[in-house]
């Protein structure tokens, strides 16, 4: 799973063997791919951009194109083991309601995001007082696709609020998986495993 | 009327007579069809081709009344997305046609052509045709079956009547139902050929002259209209006039429009039967895969759930729009079938499928596998 970005293939690693899993927001599908040849399980994905969809289906993947936004609210409750929201949480109009979905529809959901509160972020906005571009958050202002930034405090915050059960957590910088310490300070992406 | 030489067609009849949606049954079947590429030892590697309202089964074959090159030459053949040097592909004229198939331009048990006599069919009907033949070739399970517009009917159809019988189901451009709009386009057609004298209440097959060509050549002419897109039309038209300097401020076909809709009504009436026209559009406006599995279109697909599906959409496919695709998506996903779905881009509208979409060919040949 060497191959993964380092928050996937924890996730991929956390999957167990055999399980239904939903991948939403998919991207070209290399978590599938890795999933369905190492993890043996049956993976279906939701993606909004028709490139990417086509380069799925072109891989023998099932993938549906839509948008998350308002094509979770037609998959059945439970229908899904395990359902991953990679990367994907900070591009939500109501990131709240898209973790219902996902908790919904999956009997235990994992979610990565990126942590806007990492320390490089702190510094760039602390000393050049413009929105960072760093290397974890590559795209400028007017053109990401990330609408709703989050910090880590920022997402426990949510789930405890939901009263959603934390599973497992792990945090990563560099490409390299850290300690949980002071993760909203250290962390640039991290993976939260949820339940209800 | 238009009428293939026996000759150029390969066809079979079927053993037992066809019990159809109606309550009525259709006798001693005919079914023309062609097929491309070698079928393997296991017979494991056979694609069933459905074809659209006007198409037939001369899929990579020229046309043996139009000399024209097959209707989806570019998709399928020796090394092209549904590569015949892999895959047995089967495609047979429905019956309801008139390209050697059973339709109302056949001999009833009388002697003479059914013509209206011939009974109201269905997309269900066609497809249990279909599964006849695979029955009489021996081919149990086909490893898919594909089909745009009322191609694409078919292969949900089939998907939802036959589970079993295919791994893999491609719907491309299609509907599991037939909206109020598709059934109003269809009748203007039907009334278009049912005014003209020629049409004779369907009885012309055996009077002098060729039939109703200037209704067909009309019902052709509207359908055209809904295959194409506004933009497509104004990209490949504009108000360009045909062959002059000025408007004639007259009725002459003075806009290039004009007259390439004239002359697409017009070849139609050479390798088309009106009387079929009639019956084929009756089948797709009839068409409603929920109503036929108790109103929920996911009930359709209940014992579905193990065939990997493909469902393909275009931007500007404004006939069989995207909504529809997801509307058969939607039911997939309730039976946790193995869904894929695409909305592709491409300027043509419903006939987006049959033109040049190199997108469409990568999705194609990657799930056709």
């Amino acid at each position: 799973m060497s191959a993964l970005r380092a928050d996937l293939a924890k996730i991929a690693q956390q999957v167990p063997h055999g399980a239904r899993v939903l991948d939403i927001g998919c991207g070209e599908g290399d978590l599938m791919d890795v999933l369905r040849r190492e993890r043996n399980v049956d993976v279906r994905g939701l993606e909004i951009d028709p490139e990417l969809v086509e380069k799925c289906v072109s891989r023998g993947l099932s993938v549906v194109q839509g948008d998350a936004d308002h094509d979770l609210a037609g998959y059945p409750d439970a229908s899904y083991d395990v359902a991953i929201l990679s990367q994907t949480l900070q591009t939500a109009e109501r990131p709240d309601y898209m973790l219902d979905q996902l908790l919904r529809v999956g009997r235990t959901a994992f979610v990565s995001f990126p942590n806007f509160a990492s320390w490089r972020m702190r510094f760039s906005l602390l000393f050049h007082g413009r929105m960072p571009v760093t290397r974890h958050l590559p795209v400028s202002w007017y053109e990401t696709q990330n609408i709703h930034h989050v910090t880590v405090d920022d997402f426990r915050q949510l789930i405890a609020d939901k009263g959603v059960t934390v599973e497992g957590s792990w945090f990563f910088a560099g490409g390299r998986e850290i300690s949980g310490t002071n993760a909203n300070w250290r962390a640039e992406h991290a993976v939260y495993q949820l339940s209800r | 009327m238009a009428t293939a030489l026996a000759s150029d067609l390969n066809a079979i009849t079927l053993g037992a007579p066809l019990a159809l949606d109606s309550g009525k049954v259709l006798a001693d079947v005919t079914l023309a069809y062609e097929t491309y590429g070698e079928l393997n030892a296991d017979k494991s590697n056979a694609i069933l081709i459905c074809h659209a309202l006007t198409g037939d089964q001369f899929v990579a074959k020229t046309h043996p009344l139009t000399g024209k090159p097959g209707w989806w030459e570019r998709m399928v053949g020796p090394g092209k997305p549904i590569d015949t040097n892999q895959f047995h592909v089967i495609c047979a004229n429905v019956i309801g046609s008139c390209l050697g198939s059973t339709g109302p331009a056949c001999p009833a048990e009388d002697g003479k052509p059914y013509g209206m006599r011939f009974p109201v069919i269905t997309i269900r009907d066609m497809v249990r045709a279909q599964v006849a033949l695979l029955d009489a070739l021996g081919i149990g399970t086909l490893h898919a079956v594909v089909g745009g517009s009322m191609g694409g009917m078919q292969a949900l159809s089939f998907a939802a009547n036959f589970p079993g019988r295919t791994d893999r189901v491609l719907a491309i451009a299609t509907t599991a139902r037939h909206s109020a709009q598709n059934i109003a386009f269809h009748e203007v057609g039907r009334q278009a050929i049912m005014a003209d004298p020629d049409w004779q209440g369907g009885n012309y097959y055996e009077s002098a002259g060729n039939g109703p060509e200037k209704g067909l050549s009309v019902a052709r002419m509207a359908a055209h209209i809904t295959y194409l897109s506004e933009a497509g039309l104004t990209d490949k038209f504009g108000r360009r006039l045909q062959d002059r300097q000025e408007k004639s401020f007259g009725f002459d076909a003075d806009f290039q429009i004009e007259s390439y809709l004239r002359y697409q009504g017009l070849a139609f009436t050479t390798r088309f039967d009106a009387n079929s026209y009639l019956y084929i559009t009756r089948a797709m406006d009839y068409f409603d895969l929920a109503e036929e599995h108790g109103g929920l279109l996911a009930d359709a697909f209940r014992d579905a759930g193990d065939t990997r599906f493909c469902v393909v959409s275009f931007d500007t496919d404004w006939l069989y729009p995207t909504a529809e695709s997801r509307n058969v998506v939607h039911a997939l996903n309730a039976v946790a079938a193995p869904v894929s779905f695409v909305e592709l881009s491409a300027p043509y509208g419903h006939d987006s499928f049959l033109l040049e979409c190199p997108a469409l060919d990568r999705v194609i040949k990657g799930f056709i596998g």
